[in-house]
């Protein structure tokens, strides 16, 4: 049987100008339909202007794009009933109540008072908001404005939604709260392009990558497959007994494996090169006798992705600690 | 496992570029949808509305009873002679809000998000006109009712007075192009209030609003003559105290018009730019 696969998001050599700043210098990228595309890549590195390009805000000066089939420059109108957008500031009414954004949304969507109305209601059930849908949302916290301005992009039932670092500058528990709620929108069939600076938001939420830096794609591919391009993976080792840790090593070394171990995490790795190191590994270990306690393998992380391809790290060094802890 | 794209969609075709275009009855929608945001805007932000009631009310209560018994000799007749030319001014003041909310949508991203909705463009302008159209309208009512209490009269009857707050608004009216340009142009929704007071105040006090021109020196007299609020305060004394109009109203409307004409299509090619 043929599974017909279709591109809810088409972009083809994508060109933004700023005078002389490139801020997208020939972008090529697809989403696949049902699917979340992570779209990874420091800041300024041209995520932003590319979900403005494909939310019909700016026009690109050469290249393609469609959504949901509805070409960016000649179509912005059918567009736009495909899409929704949460940027990265919450782009509500402050003097307005939670309900009200959503109520004019709704009419601007061209549903009826009774529809928009009853969706306002739902959405605000949905997102945790309903005791605070009277008030006006210059008074929310910033979790609950963003998520205010997720359910003001969902109104419209979008087929594709943008969402433009989602999470930055939210707490992990909140953070988490809108996980679950693209997890849970992407269950129901939308198409989600994410774009993010948080390796382990890419992680959580995407079925693939798009890294982009200074306006160009500069990775794309699955999680998994982006990780093996990094090298492969790894064999961690865990001896029942610490002290043999460079014993263990020699006799791999001696039979051509070589590994390496830390005495500090009590680990001896070994990098998974073919298929049948990993066997040869067992072999050699087993046939000399070693007690193991534990072994496990490991992909490189996309911290580690990121900056095999950039040549550098995608969180500025400042900003780490504050990065939520896997 | 094979791939096919969506791009073009099947239902349409090149020929057909963005083919839903937005109905009467849509566009009739969203406008009242949008009226009603900036009305609850209003209603949520009443200091707003206070500072365009406060100034005047505190102008008339100050001219009147400070300056009047010296200018006009009592302060019954410098009321009849001032507060008809201040009324005339409300139409102004607050098309001037319409800049500095427009530049509040642009700088909260609001803006963005109207632009992400398969709405027309224009929808979102003329229902910050009409709003603020409105809030002029419950300004006058106020204004004049709060002048009648203090005294004065409405000589004229109520079809000229209606006249004044018509020939009030229309000149108002050009002036929002110019607050929209503003609030297009400037960084702050702070600096465009900021500028249109600047532009505001000598227009209104180098006018025939709160004295008669001839008793100033001459180069101001000049100034004074040709500015637009000086026809627009005599236009309405005169219908207010039911005098001869002259060519007082149809000064303004030619100012009123002659603005329009330079500004208004500086400012939707500045929208459209924008948005």
């Amino acid at each position: 049987m043929t599974r017909i696969e279709r591109n809810a998001v088409e972009v083809h050599g994508i060109v933004k100008h700023y005078g002389e700043t490139k801020a997208l210098d020939g972008v090529d990228l697809t989403v696949r339909e049902g699917t979340v595309l992570g779209l990874l890549g420091p800041n300024g590195a041209g995520k932003t202007t590319l979900v403005r390009v494909l939310s019909t805000l700016i026009k690109p000066d050469a290249g393609t794009a469609f959504v949901g089939g509805y070409d960016v420059l000649r179509q912005p109108k059918q567009l736009r009933r495909t899409i929704g957008l949460t940027g990265q500031y919450a782009s509500v009414d402050e003097l307005l109540s939670g309900y009200e954004n959503l109520y004019l949304i709704g009419r601007l969507l061209d549903l009826s008072a009774k529809d928009a109305k009853a969706r306002a209601v739902e959405l605000l059930e949905r997102f945790s908001l309903t005791e605070a849908a009277r008030r006006p949302a210059k008074g929310y916290s910033g979790g609950m404005r963003r998520r205010l301005d997720l359910a003001a992009s969902m109104i419209g039932r979008p087929k594709v939604l943008y969402l433009d670092e989602p999470t930055t500058g939210l707490d992990p528990r909140t953070r988490n709260e809108v996980w679950d709620e693209v997890q849970r929108m992407v269950g129901e069939g939308s198409t989600v392009l994410l774009t993010t600076q948080y390796m382990e938001e890419a992680e959580q939420l995407a079925h693939a990558l798009t890294v982009i830096d200074k306006g160009r794609v500069i990775a794309n591919g699955g999680i998994e497959e982006l990780k093996k391009r990094v090298g492969g993976q790894s064999l961690q080792v865990r001896p029942a007994d610490p002290a043999q840790l460079p014993e263990m090593a020699r006799a791999l070394q001696e039979s051509g494996v070589p590994a390496t171990f830390s005495t500090e995490s009590g680990l001896l790795s070994v990098h998974l090169t073919d298929e049948r190191r990993l066997t040869a590994v067992i072999g050699v270990l087993g046939t000399r006798g070693f007690a193991v306690a534990g072994i496990d393998t490991k992909l490189p992380s996309l911290d580690e992705v990121f900056l095999t391809v950039t040549g550098k790290s995608a969180v500025p060094a400042q900003t780490r600690d504050k990065e939520p802890v896997a | 496992m094979s791939t096919a794209t969506l791009s073009p969609a099947p239902a349409t075709t090149a020929a057909d570029a963005d083919d839903t275009r937005i109905g009467l009855r849509a566009n009739l929608r969203h406008l009242g949808a949008l009226t009603r945001r900036n009305l609850m805007r209003i209603k949520a932000d009443p200091e707003s509305m206070l500072d365009a009631l406060l100034i005047p009310v505190i102008m008339i209560v100050l001219f009147v009873y400070v300056f009047g018994g010296a200018m006009a000799g009592n302060q019954h007749e410098y009321m009849q002679y001032m507060v008809p030319g201040l009324l005339g001014t409300t139409g102004l003041n607050l098309a001037m809000a319409l800049g500095t909310g427009l530049n509040t949508d642009f700088q909260t991203g609001v803006m963005d998000r109207f632009r992400t909705l398969p709405i027309g463009r224009s929808a979102v302008l003329l229902s910050k006109m009409i709003a603020e159209t409105l809030r002029a309208i419950v300004a006058f009512a106020v204004l004049i009712g709060f002048s009648m209490v203090l005294g004065m009269d409405i000589v004229g009857g109520p079809l000229k007075l209606l006249a004044a707050v018509g020939l009030s608004l229309v000149f108002g009216s050009s002036l929002m192009w110019v607050s929209m340009l503003l609030g297009m142009s400037l960084r702050s929704a702070q600096a465009v209030q900021g500028m249109s007071m600047l532009v505001m105040m000598p227009l209104q006090f180098g006018s025939s609003i709160f004295a008669n021109p001839t008793t100033m020196p001459g180069w101001l007299q000049a100034f004074t003559k040709h500015n637009p609020l000086s026809a627009l305060a005599d236009a309405c004394r005169a219908l207010i105290n039911d005098q001869p109009v002259g060519n007082s109203a149809l000064t303004v409307l030619v100012w009123a018009a002659a603005i329009t004409v330079v500004t208004a299509p500086l400012a939707v090619a500045r929208f459209r730019k924008r948005t």
